[in-house]
């Protein structure tokens, strides 16, 4: 089995700054993370291969110091890393980074036939969840978007069996391979390499590819170019104006605190209180 | 199979990284291991750079090292209450081609250490804790276990550059346990100003002009430590430390010396209007020449933090591990040149190397400073208050003529030590520790 999962380097949320005077996102010396949906997936993807045999390749697009991603997912386990990395895919949206992904996944397929592709849910960065249905749409591969867990694979038919958060409920989902497959959170618990795994990440040359490399011929459907959507503005969210108050309830009863946090609310929400007490 | 190599440094810190630089670029094959999620994102420093500990190891490091500001001018600031008196130096002469001290910010530049490192040709590998030290029948230490699955990974020497509280070591019983009264802890914030405004506040003509102040006395309220001020590109990097053991008796929370420091009315206007982007707090050794463990034994040696490598009456520390990490590394590359192997015996050539350097020389100078701190707290309080005092009656005119104002200028300094004997007795013990 030939199994590519998708990853991308993403800043890591939690030491984002946000500059005070200019209000830019401050990326100098925010450590960066693989995304951790797609960390998931990776896990996932190598249970697949530990069970069933195969192999699994980890995929990203980004600029080069992305390589640092994807060594740290040979570190953990996967078996090989491609990196397409072109300054011709800078500014690339959702369209333009399922197109080149999905090229480059037919030119690795060319190699190695290519049974499932993983994705995360959706990135932290840009939260839109639209590159792996994107890549499915392309590749015409079905689609199991949010998938909480693997229930069985065949290899011989051809087949699995996944569980799909959806709406309402569980959907159980049967799909032929190959296949598209974006992770949930929480699906797995990520293992930690082996020394031999680390050593090997360590030591391991990360594939790099141009767009040529990957295959990419049509140039005009990559980066800004082949971007439609437009960042008008950036900007960090205002705190809120109104500080909170705080209602001291020591030695009151339950129903004068009551009256107490009404009274506050009405007093900023004539309106409510009008409509409540009409 | 095990894999095997000529050394493996515990460690991606200043000492490691200049042990595993000096070896790999001289051919041999190291492997580093780190416990934090990227190399450096455990390390913690005040931090002013010593160029002239990094140039022996990477000559051209001004080409392409994140560096803040060099330090044009120092200030040495002595505080009680409300006053702070200072000494300030500053020269065109640090205006140099090659500057001598650098502020850095340690995230940045121990990521561009560790890149280097590994364009040298060494493996590293994060994430991962050495738990323990591999020993043959015959008691050498022949490689580490790690905490990841897989076992052992040998190699010729061990080289510990674990930091201050590095474990291994003392596991293995190489090194005793830290004493409280031989570690400092310090806690740091980074507060983010627009590059103009620390250009004007602190007077800085060029782009990359930078002011370290270093102060003494009151700011670290009776226990034997200081503080600092340092400028960045467009941060200030201010702390404290004190004695580990001071802070057990005095029950003062390290976090509430720094606010009170923070607020002293010399220091306030300073940080107005900053934004605070990163609190830290680390341990720092301050034990000096007296609390240096033993350094080698067969297949092990201990550089850095972990040999408690640090000039606390300089501010000095990062200098020292670099230059430790060097003098093991040149060792272990001359002994493999030579078919020599890495026994107690022939790392002899490292303690050489390191007695004749100015890291154990100046360690030696100071040894007697920490015990003589630590016995004697009023040092650090008495003569700056009385300083203060003296300086506040002169410069106060009130009528009172010159002459009484020395009258109140020695009765102050008397009144803060408590008597003229005392005055004499710290004089000579304090000359006999410089000596």
């Amino acid at each position: 089995m030939h199994i590519v999962v998708c990853i991308k380097q993403v800043p890591d949320s939690a030491q984002i700054r946000v500059h005070p005077v200019t209000n830019t996102i401050m990326r100098q010396g925010v450590p960066t993370i693989i995304n951790p949906y797609d960390l998931f997936a990776l896990e996932e993807a190598m249970r697949l291969r530990d069970e069933f045999g195969g192999r699994v390749t980890v995929l990203c697009m980004g600029p080069p110091m992305a390589e640092d991603a994807l060594r740290r997912a040979l570190g953990l386990g996967a078996d090989q890393a491609v990196l397409i990395t072109d300054r011709r895919f800078a500014g690339s949206d959702t369209l333009a980074t399922s197109f080149a992904l999905a090229t480059a996944l037919e030119t690795l397929g060319k190699e190695h036939p290519i049974d499932i592709v993983f994705t995360g849910k959706q990135t932290i960065d840009g939260d839109t969840a639209q590159v792996g249905p994107g890549i499915a749409c392309r590749l015409e591969l079905n689609q199991l978007t949010y998938v909480a867990a693997i229930d069985s694979l065949d290899k011989a038919k051809g087949e699995i069996v996944a569980r799909r958060r959806a709406e309402g409920g569980v959907q159980v989902l049967k799909s032929k391979l190959p296949c598209l497959i974006t992770m949930l959170e929480g699906a797995n618990t990520l293992r930690r390499g082996s020394v031999q795994d680390m050593l090997r990440a360590a030591r391991a040359k990360v594939t790099v590819w141009s767009a040529e490399d990957a295959g990419v011929g049509d140039l005009l459907k990559c980066g800004l170019r082949g971007s439609p959507t437009v960042v008008k503005k950036v900007f960090a969210p205002q705190p809120r104006e109104e500080p909170a108050e705080m209602v001291a309830v020591e030695g009151k009863t339950p129903a004068q605190i009551g009256d107490a946090i009404l009274d506050l609310v009405f007093a900023r929400q004539p309106k409510l209180e009008a409509e409540l007490t009409a | 199979m095990a894999e095997h190599f000529d050394a493996i440094v515990v460690g991606a810190g200043p000492s490691g990284n200049a042990a595993a630089y000096t070896m790999a670029k001289a051919g041999l094959s190291v492997l580093q291991i780190d416990r934090g999620e990227y190399p450096g994102s455990k390390n913690v420093q005040g931090a002013i750079l010593y160029a002239d500990a990094l140039e022996r190891v990477i000559p051209d490091f001004r080409e392409d090292a994140p560096l803040e500001r060099h330090v044009v001018e120092q200030r040495m600031w002595f505080l009680d209450e409300t006053s702070h008196t200072g000494a300030h130096y500053r020269s065109d002469d640090f205006n140099e081609a090659k500057p001598n001290r650098y502020t850095i910010l340690r995230a940045p530049f121990d990521k561009w250490f560790s890149s280097k490192v590994r364009e040298a040709g060494a493996i590293l590998i994060c994430e991962t804790t050495v738990t323990e030290l591999v020993k043959d029948a015959r008691g050498r230490v022949i490689g580490v276990l790690t905490d990841r699955e897989g076992g052992a990974i040998y190699a010729d020497i061990v080289v510990l550059g674990e930091g201050v509280n590095g474990l291994i070591g003392q596991r293995a019983g190489l090194r005793p346990e830290l004493k409280p009264a031989h570690v400092a802890l310090a806690v740091k914030e980074t507060h983010f100003l627009p590059e103009e405004t620390v250009r004007e506040r602190f007077n800085l003509q060029g782009e990359e002009d930078g002011v370290v102040i270093e102060v003494f006395g009151g700011v670290s309220s009776g226990m034997v430590g200081t503080g600092f001020l340092y400028t960045n590109r467009e941060s200030i990097s201010i702390g404290v430390g004190c004695l580990i053991s001071d802070f057990a008796e005095t029950r003062i929370p390290p976090y509430e010396l720094l606010d009170r420091f923070k607020a002293h009315p010399s220091v306030a206007p300073l940080l107005k209007g900053s934004e605070m982007k990163e609190y830290v707090a680390h341990l720092i050794p301050e034990g000096g020449y007296n609390a240096i463990p033993r350094l080698t034994g067969d297949g092990w040696a201990i550089i850095g933090d972990a040999g408690q490598f640090v000039n606390a009456v300089h501010r000095e520390g990062s200098n020292l591990a670099m230059t430790t990490g060097r003098l093991v590394g040149e060792t272990v590359v001359q002994l493999k040149a030579e078919g020599k192997p890495c026994t107690d015996a022939n790392l002899k050539l490292y303690r050489d190397k390191l007695a004749g350097s100015f890291v154990m020389k100046d360690l030696k100078k100071y040894r007697k400073v920490p015990a003589l701190l630590e016995k004697n707290k009023h040092l650090l309080t008495a003569y700056p208050n009385a300083m203060s005092q003296a300086l506040q009656s002169m410069l106060r005119v009130d009528g009172a003529s010159k002459r009484e104002k020395e009258g109140q200028a020695l009765a102050a300094l008397k009144k803060n030590r408590g008597s003229w004997a005392g005055v004499a007795t710290d004089m000579f013990k304090l000359a006999r520790a410089w000596r």
